[in-house]
C-alpha cells in the first residue's frame, strides 16, 4: 500500500515536472517570441523591457533561465515565487492565495451536492430499471448534461434572485457575495448556495449516469446472487454489496471533476462574480498579464495532479486487488 | 421425512425472442439427510429449479409447487424467503471466484451471513467464521480469516463458499456445479468434504452437475433432467448400473473410462441440446434419440414407474425390458463402485452385486 502511494506520488511529481517545463518553454523559451515584451502587457515602455528582462534574467543563457525558473518554483517558503502581477504589482502568489479558497469552497460545496444528487438519483434508477423514476432520471441527465452553464446559472439568478427579490422575497444573495467561512459559516453557505447548485445540477447528471450503468452491471453479478442467496436484505444487498462495487467508475470521474472546479470554474465565477481563480485568469487574459495566467495554469496543474493521486489512494482503499499490483 | 417436495414446477422466462420455458413439469422430492443429484446438459432447467425455489430468478413465470419443511416456498414473499434462505437453505455456485464478494475479507462475508439471520455481536460471528474455515479443513483458519478471494486458491475459495452455507446448519444444501470450475484432485477433494460435512450437520444436498462422475459417489438418488423435465429418476445405482432413458444411457457412454479397452471410442449424443423457446414435440430428446419411434414424435412420455429397481420411474415409451441393455463400464460407475465399497457400502443393500457385475464388465 505505502510503496503503491509512493510511486504514484513520484510519477506524479514526474507529471508536474513535465507541465512546469512545458509552461517554461511556451512562455519563455518559444522560438521567435520576446519573453520581455509578452510579459509587459499593453503599456510597454523600453525602460519596461529593460526592467523585466533584468529582473527575470531574460539575457542569460536559457539553460541558466529554466534553472532561476525551477529554483523559484521549489515550494519552501521563502523561495516559492511566481512572479509580479504586472497589472497591479502585487505578487501572484498573493494574488492566487486570496482567489483559492473560493474554488475551494465552490468545489467542497458543490461536490457534496452533485455526489449525493447523482449517485441517489442514479441508484433510483438502476433499482427500478424501466420504472417512471428510471424515464424521469434520463429526461434529468440529458437536461443536465446539455444544459450550458451560462444559462443554467443566468436562469438560477435571474427567477431565484431577481424574480424573488423584486417581489420582496429576498432569500437568495445578490451576485458577488462571499464571506470566508471561518468568518461565519452559515452566510458562507447562503452567499455560494446558487453557485453551487448551478455547478452541481450541471455535473450531478454524469454521476447519475455512471451510477446507473454501473450498478446494472454489478447487480447481474455473481456474487450479488450470494448475497441474496445468505438471505440479506434487498437493501443491504444494493447499498452494502452492489454500490460499493459500483464506485470504481465514479471516483474516477470524481477526481476530474473536482480538479477541474478546484483550478477555476471560469463561467461559474463570472456569472456570480466571485473573485476565484477563473475570474482572475479571465482578466489577467484580457490584460495580457502573463505572470498571472502562468501562475494559475501551474496551481491548476498541480490540483489535476493531486486530484489524481487521491484517486489512486481511493481505488487502493476501495478494492484490495489494486493493493497487490 | 420428505424435506423439499416439488410437484409439477413449470418456470418460463419472457424474452424479445419468445417465452423461454425453462422448466415444464419438474417433480422430485428429497429425503432429510439424504442426497439428491441433479443431472443435465446445459439448458437442461438444473440451476433455474434450485434459483426458483429460493426466488432468486426475478422475472420468472412460475407455477406449480415446492414444499420446504412444510411449508410452500412459491407463494412466500421475499421477506419469508429471505430467512429461509441461508438458513434453511444454503447454496453453493459454480465459480467460487465470482460467488464472492471481492471487496470483502472472506471473514467478514461469512461473519455478515452469520449475523443476516442471529444476533450474534460481530466478535463472536468472526470466532465462529474461524471454526467454519476450520471445519472445511483450511490451514491457519485464525489467518485466513483475514484473506480476500483473490489471495484464496479456487479450492480454498470453494471451502469458503461451504463453510459460509454451512454456517447456519442449514437444513438443505443446494450445491450447483461446485466443482465445475476446479481441477479434478480438488473436485474429489470437495466431494469428500461435501459427503463428511453432511455427516457433521445431518443436512440434505441437492447436488447439481452436468458430470455423472461427480455424484457417483455421493448422489442417494439421481435425476436426470432434458429440456427442462425429469427424463429419469432412480436411486443411484439403478441410475448407474440399469438405466432405462436412452439419454441417460448417453450420458454414461460418454464418460471417458480409465479402465476400457484401448482404442474404443466415446459414444457421443449426436445434436445438442434444443431451444427452449421452440421445444420439439413429443418427447424433447427424440430429435437426438437412437432409438426414436413415431410415437415419440407426438405423444409426450409421463414418468412411469419401471418395476425392476427401487423408485424407478422414466419418461419414455421404450418397454421396461429395454432397461439397461448396451451400456458398457465406464469411469462414472467404477468410482460409483469403489465409493460404495468402502465407508458407504453398508447403506446400501444390494452394492456387493453390483461391484461383481462391475468386475465382469472390466
Amino acid at each position: 500500500m505505502t510503496r503503491f502511494l509512493i510511486r504514484r506520488i513520484i510519477l506524479g511529481l514526474v507529471t508536474l515536472w513535465v507541465i512546469i517545463t512545458l509552461v517554461f518553454i511556451l512562455y519563455y523559451a518559444r522560438p521567435g517570441v520576446d519573453p520581455a515584451r509578452e510579459l509587459a502587457g499593453r503599456a510597454v515602455t523600453p525602460a519596461l523591457l529593460a526592467n523585466i528582462n533584468k529582473a527575470y534574467g531574460f539575457n542569460l543563457p536559457v539553460y541558466v533561465q529554466y534553472w532561476n525558473y525551477l529554483k523559484r518554483l521549489v515550494p519552501i517558503p521563502g523561495q516559492f515565487n511566481l512572479g509580479i502581477s504586472n497589472n497591479n504589482h502585487l505578487p501572484v502568489t498573493t494574488i492566487i492565495a486570496q482567489a483559492v479558497p473560493i474554488d475551494i469552497s465552490l468545489a467542497v460545496g458543490s461536490a457534496v451536492i452533485w455526489m449525493v444528487l447523482g449517485i441517489s438519483v442514479g441508484v433510483l434508477a438502476a433499482r427500478r430499471p424501466r420504472s417512471l423514476w428510471d424515464r424521469g432520471a434520463t429526461v434529468f441527465v440529458l437536461t443536465g448534461v446539455s444544459m450550458p452553464t451560462f444559462i443554467l446559472g443566468l436562469l438560477l439568478l435571474y427567477v431565484l434572485y431577481y424574480l424573488l427579490t423584486i417581489h420582496g422575497i429576498a432569500i437568495f444573495p445578490k451576485p458577488g457575495s462571499y464571506t470566508p467561512i471561518t468568518t461565519n459559516p452559515l452566510e458562507w453557505a447562503h452567499d455560494l448556495i446558487l453557485p453551487w447548485i448551478t455547478l452541481a445540477l450541471i455535473t450531478a447528471a454524469t454521476y447519475s449516469r455512471l451510477t446507473r450503468s454501473s450498478l446494472l452491471e454489478v447487480l447481474g453479478e455473481d456474487y450479488i446472487r450470494t448475497a441474496r442467496a445468505k438471505g440479506l436484505s434487498e437493501r443491504r444487498v444494493v447499498y452494502r454489496h452492489a454500490l460499493r462495487s459500483s464506485l470504481t467508475p465514479i471516483v474516477t470521474q470524481f477526481g476530474i471533476d473536482l480538479a477541474t472546479v478546484l483550478g477555476g470554474a471560469i463561467i461559474t465565477e463570472s456569472i456570480f462574480g466571485l473573485p476565484g481563480l477563473g475570474l482572475a485568469v479571465v482578466q489577467a487574459i484580457e490584460v495580457q498579464n502573463l505572470p498571472v495566467v502562468i501562475g494559475i495554469v501551474l496551481v491548476a496543474s498541480f490540483f489535476v495532479v493531486a486530484a489524481n493521486i487521491v484517486v489512486d489512494a481511493l481505488y487502493a482503499v476501495l478494492d484490495p486487488r489494486v493493493r497487490v499490483s | 421425512m420428505t424435506l423439499l417436495a416439488v410437484d409439477n414446477l413449470t418456470v418460463s422466462f419472457p424474452t424479445a425472442d419468445g417465452t423461454v420455458q425453462a422448466v415444464r413439469g419438474l417433480s422430485f422430492s428429497v429425503e432429510a439427510g439424504k442426497t439428491l443429484g441433479v443431472v443435465g446438459e446445459s439448458g437442461s432447467g438444473k440451476s433455474v429449479s434450485a434459483l426458483t425455489m429460493l426466488g432468486l430468478n426475478p422475472g420468472a413465470d412460475i407455477t406449480g409447487s415446492a414444499v420446504f419443511n412444510g411449508k410452500e416456498l412459491l407463494t412466500m414473499n421475499q421477506q419469508q424467503l429471505r430467512q429461509i434462505r441461508g438458513a434453511d437453505i444454503a447454496m453453493i455456485f459454480q465459480d467460487p471466484l465470482s460467488s464472492l464478494h471481492p471487496h470483502f475479507r472472506v471473514g467478514w462475508q461469512i461473519a455478515e451471513a452469520i449475523r443476516a439471520h442471529t444476533s450474534v455481536n460481530k466478535r463472536d460471528a468472526k470466532t465462529q467464521a474461524v471454526e467454519l474455515l476450520r471445519l472445511v479443513n483450511i490451514p491457519q483458519p485464525e489467518r485466513r480469516v483475514e484473506a480476500y478471494p483473490h489471495e484464496m486458491s479456487g479450492g480454498m475459495r470453494q471451502r469458503v463458499m461451504i463453510a459460509m452455507a454451512l454456517a447456519l446448519k442449514p437444513k438443505l444444501l443446494i450445491a450447483d456445479e461446485p466443482t465445475t470450475a476446479l481441477d479434478a484432485t480438488v473436485q474429489a477433494q470437495l466431494m469428500e468434504l461435501l459427503v463428511q460435512m453432511q455427516n457433521e450437520v445431518g443436512m440434505a444436498m441437492i447436488i447439481i452437475t452436468h458430470d455423472l462422475g461427480v455424484i457417483a459417489s455421493v448422489a442417494d438418488e439421481v435425476l436426470v433432467m432434458y429440456a427442462g423435465r425429469a427424463s429419469e429418476r432412480a436411486d443411484a445405482r439403478t441410475t448407474f448400473f440399469s438405466p432405462h432413458h436412452p439419454y441417460t444411457r448417453g450420458l454414461l457412454g460418454s464418460v471417458p473410462s480409465a479402465t476400457g479397452v484401448v482404442g474404443s471410442r466415446l459414444t457421443p449424443i449426436i445434436g445438442s441440446p434444443p431451444s427452449l423457446i421452440s421445444v420439439p414435440t413429443g418427447c424433447g430428446f427424440h430429435p437426438r434419440c437412437p432409438f426414436a419411434m413415431e410415437m415419440c414424435i407426438d405423444d409426450q412420455p409421463d414418468l412411469v414407474e419401471i418395476p425392476a429397481g427401487g423408485h424407478h420411474v422414466s419418461a419414455c415409451w421404450l418397454p421396461p425390458e429395454m432397461t439397461g441393455v448396451g451400456v458398457a463400464m465406464d469411469t462414472a460407475r467404477q468410482r460409483y463402485a469403489s465409493a460404495h465399497r468402502g465407508v458407504r457400502s453398508s447403506k446400501l443393500p444390494g452394492v456387493v452385486a453390483a461391484v461383481e457385475g462391475a468386475t465382469v464388465y472390466a
